[in-house]
């Protein structure tokens, strides 16, 4: 296993139960629907996503990676319990959490808590940063003092590198990084188990990007906190991920260890993303190989949704959907060359 | 002489807190068929350098200083009349979103027949054909099918292409595109910068690539021009800038890419953030941030220094370079 400093924390800190599930997705699908045209006599629908399952232990940093609109957020939001899945189950620590009703619900939303891609329109900018960093406080925790209120708010800032002295300003005063730091510890307030970060530094510069992932993993390894971390940059991952699903038209492709992933990709599609990560280099810039465009889940592929880009695709792949099936190092493999052996 | 040649160039934006200096004495060249890439942060005025080019910076803002020399004319001498010869035909441009471009309620192929006529003597039906083989070039697949299509039945990454098809449709000296993948996902990025790639060279079409993302300039570019705070702080051949930066604030760019470091460990991050234009400190723009920092430095802007044509605007640059201040 990568020596990641969670696994070095737990020698000091009390050994969670590693390896203990702390959240199941169990055959999710989620279907939108968009109501029918006027012309048209079929409803329309957004296959957003179709059967997919993962399983995240406690302490992981889970990594979902994927191109824009193949259904990271969605599952993301199904997961947090605040989208209703079309079918299939969301288990939390042991409790069936979807479709729990409002009250027996508030109990796991202190538990979860969920960062934004966009620090910009996640904080309300009417309320000073001691106002939006209280409310979590006053709603979960009715049990403490105003002065234990304000010394959590202060010890929680401090943890995240934020200046205290914040909290007087509203969100406008802020650059995007400083946003997002403040929108990491507003999640961190109620001391949650697990944390779903949603593209948490796609919208800020490379420079301020490495600030907050920084923030974010020492907030790991202090509170032995789980991630859910979502995002479509794989140089991010392999820094920050301890396994990987990567994600397709709504589909589960591949799930693995990231070292795993990164050495040994196995899934065509999987291949394609790795072989088209941008690095500095002075060669120039080659087309990935695979040609044309991502379908759309109005309208999606029939059999495996990669088929019309895949170039192990045969005549099976466009009328079976190949199940997720494990290998001989545990990784899931969502493909029928793999399943043959061609791949 | 250069085809594009940037000088001094100052572009002011007066503000409820004073005049905002968007570029700060800029300057560039770009020669015929060359790439040059332009990296900075947000807000470090990549986007106002283009606008300033083609003369569409947003009144109250305003071009204060500087000559653009293109194609032996000065364009901010140019009056609109003349400015709509050179915009859209000599040189054209690229934007994130291509709807800035597209228009929704006509066909592509409306458009591109329109955009030829509007710059040459032609007819419709030798318009369409220009148009399919532009298609074609940028590989949409059956061209002449596409031609009518509306741009919402096309995805993000094959409206991104018939704006390229477009860009080339006059037959421009430069095109300027201004983060022209950065909405898209890094498998179509990959396809769509190396097209673009292709077809510079092809053409012999000079480029100004406009980005934050240092691995697609190392990548497309042959010189690059980093911009900080209005200021340019390291210009040269794009690939000594990205395997030997020279200035702290390209130095710490580069090393707080993700994929650097060992995996799991705390990345290298600069401290401090871009200082809002408004409050740009005296001296060194980066001089808060940086770890070299000496008094010389607060004292006053220093001037590009020059090492065997790789520029660098720091008061150490010579130090830095040679190691002796590593
Ligand atoms: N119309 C305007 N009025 C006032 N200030 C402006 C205007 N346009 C740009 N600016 C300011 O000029 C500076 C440079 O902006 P510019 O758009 O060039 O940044 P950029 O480098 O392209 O950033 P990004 O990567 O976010 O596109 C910023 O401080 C911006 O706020
Ligand atoms: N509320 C909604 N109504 C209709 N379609 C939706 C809705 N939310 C998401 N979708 C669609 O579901 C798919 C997956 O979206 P999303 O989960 O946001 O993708 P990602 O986060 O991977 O970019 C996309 O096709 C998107 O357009
Ligand atoms: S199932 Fe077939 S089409 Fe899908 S990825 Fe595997 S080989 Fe390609
Ligand atoms: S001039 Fe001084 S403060 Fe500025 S980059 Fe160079 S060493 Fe750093
Ligand atoms: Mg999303
Ligand atoms: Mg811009």
């Amino acid at each position: 296993m990568t020596p990641t400093a969670a696994t070095t924390t737990t020698m000091t800190s009390p050994a969670p139960a590693r390896d203990r599930v702390l959240v199941e997705a169990r055959a999710i699908r989620k279907v939108f629907d968009l109501g029918s045209h006027f012309l048209e006599r079929t409803r329309r629908e957004v296959k957003a996503l179709n059967d997919v399952s993962i399983t995240i232990r406690r302490g992981e940093s889970f990594c979902l990676v994927g191109e824009s609109g193949c259904g990271k957020s969605t599952l993301a939001r199904v997961m947090m319990g605040l989208l209703p899945p079309s079918s299939g189950e969301v288990h939390f620590d042991g409790t069936r959490i979807d479709g729990l009703r409002h009250k027996a619900r508030k109990p796991f939303h202190r538990r979860m808590q969920m960062i934004f891609q966009n620090p910009y329109a996640s904080l309300n900018p009417r309320r000073t940063v001691q106002q939006t960093l209280e409310e979590p406080l006053r709603f979960h925790r009715p049990d403490l003092s105003d002065a234990e209120v304000k010394a959590k708010v202060e010890a929680v800032m401090v943890s995240v590198g934020n200046d205290p002295s914040w909290g007087t300003r509203y969100p406008h005063e802020f650059s995007g990084g400083q946003r997002q730091r403040i929108s990491i510890a507003r999640a961190l307030m109620v001391d949650p188990e697990f944390v779903v970060a949603d593209e948490p530094i796609s919208a800020l510069d490379v420079s301020i990007q490495a600030q907050v992932l920084n923030v974010m993993m020492d907030a790991r390894d202090q509170r032995d906190l789980t991630y859910l971390f979502i995002t479509h940059d794989l140089s991010v991952v392999r820094h920050f991920g301890t396994r990987v699903g990567v994600m397709y038209l709504g589909s589960l492709c591949e799930l693995a260890e990231t070292k795993t992933l990164f050495a040994n990709p196995r899934h065509p599609y999987t291949r394609l993303l790795l072989s088209a990560i941008p690095r500095v280099s002075t060669e120039e810039m080659k087309p990935p190989g695979l040609p044309g465009e991502v379908p759309s889940a109005m309208n999606l592929p029939s059999g495996c949704v990669f088929h019309d880009r895949c170039p192990l695709a045969e005549a099976r792949c466009s009328v079976d959907v190949p199940a997720p099936l494990p290998q001989d190092d545990g990784t899931l493999v969502a493909c029928h060359a793999v399943e043959e052996g061609r791949g | 002489m250069p085809l594009l040649d940037v000088r001094d160039l100052r572009v002011e934006f007066p503000t409820r807190h004073g005049v905002l200096t968007a570029l700060h004495d800029v300057d560039f060249t770009v020669d015929r068929g060359e790439r040059l890439g332009i990296v900075g942060e947000s807000g470090a005025g990549k986007s106002v350098a283009a606008f300033a080019i083609l003369n569409l910076i947003s009144r109250p803002g305003h071009i204060a200083g500087g000559s653009i020399l293109f194609e032996g004319q000065n364009l901010t001498r140019l009056s609109i009349h003349q400015m709509r010869r050179v915009r859209g035909n000599r040189i054209s441009m690229i934007f994130q979103d291509p709807m800035m471009t597209l228009n929704p309620v006509l066909t592509i192929g409306t458009q591109m027949v329109e955009t030829l006529k509007a710059h040459r003597k032609i007819g419709d039906a030798e318009a369409r054909r220009i148009a399919a083989t532009r298609l074609g070039e940028v590989k949409i697949p059956s061209p002449d099918k596409r031609l009518d299509s509306y741009p919402h039945e096309l995805s993000g990454g094959m409206r991104q292409r018939v704006v390229i098809a477009i860009a080339l449709l006059t037959e421009p000296a430069l095109i300027i595109a201004d983060e022209p993948t950065t909405a898209l996902d890094v498998t179509i990025q990959a396809e769509i910068m190396s097209l673009m790639l292709d077809l510079c060279k092809t053409h012999g079409v000079g480029l100004i690539l406009i980005t934050h993302d240092l691995a697609v300039v190392s990548q497309v570019t042959q010189r690059v021009v980093v911009l900080y705070a209005g200021r340019v702080v390291e210009t040269g051949k794009t690939a000594r800038v990205v395997q030997d930066p020279v200035h702290p604030y390209t130095r710490g760019l580069l090393a707080a890419l993700p994929g650097e470091g060992t995996a799991g460990a705390r990345l290298n991050q600069i401290r401090g953030s871009m200082p809002p234009l408004t409050a740009v400190p005296a001296g060194c723009p980066f001089h808060p941030r940086c770890d070299h920092v000496q008094d010389s430095c607060r004292a006053a802007l220093p001037a590009l220094e020059d090492l065997d044509g790789h520029r660098v605007r720091c008061t150490r640059a010579r130090d830095l370079a040679s190691g002796v201040a590593a």
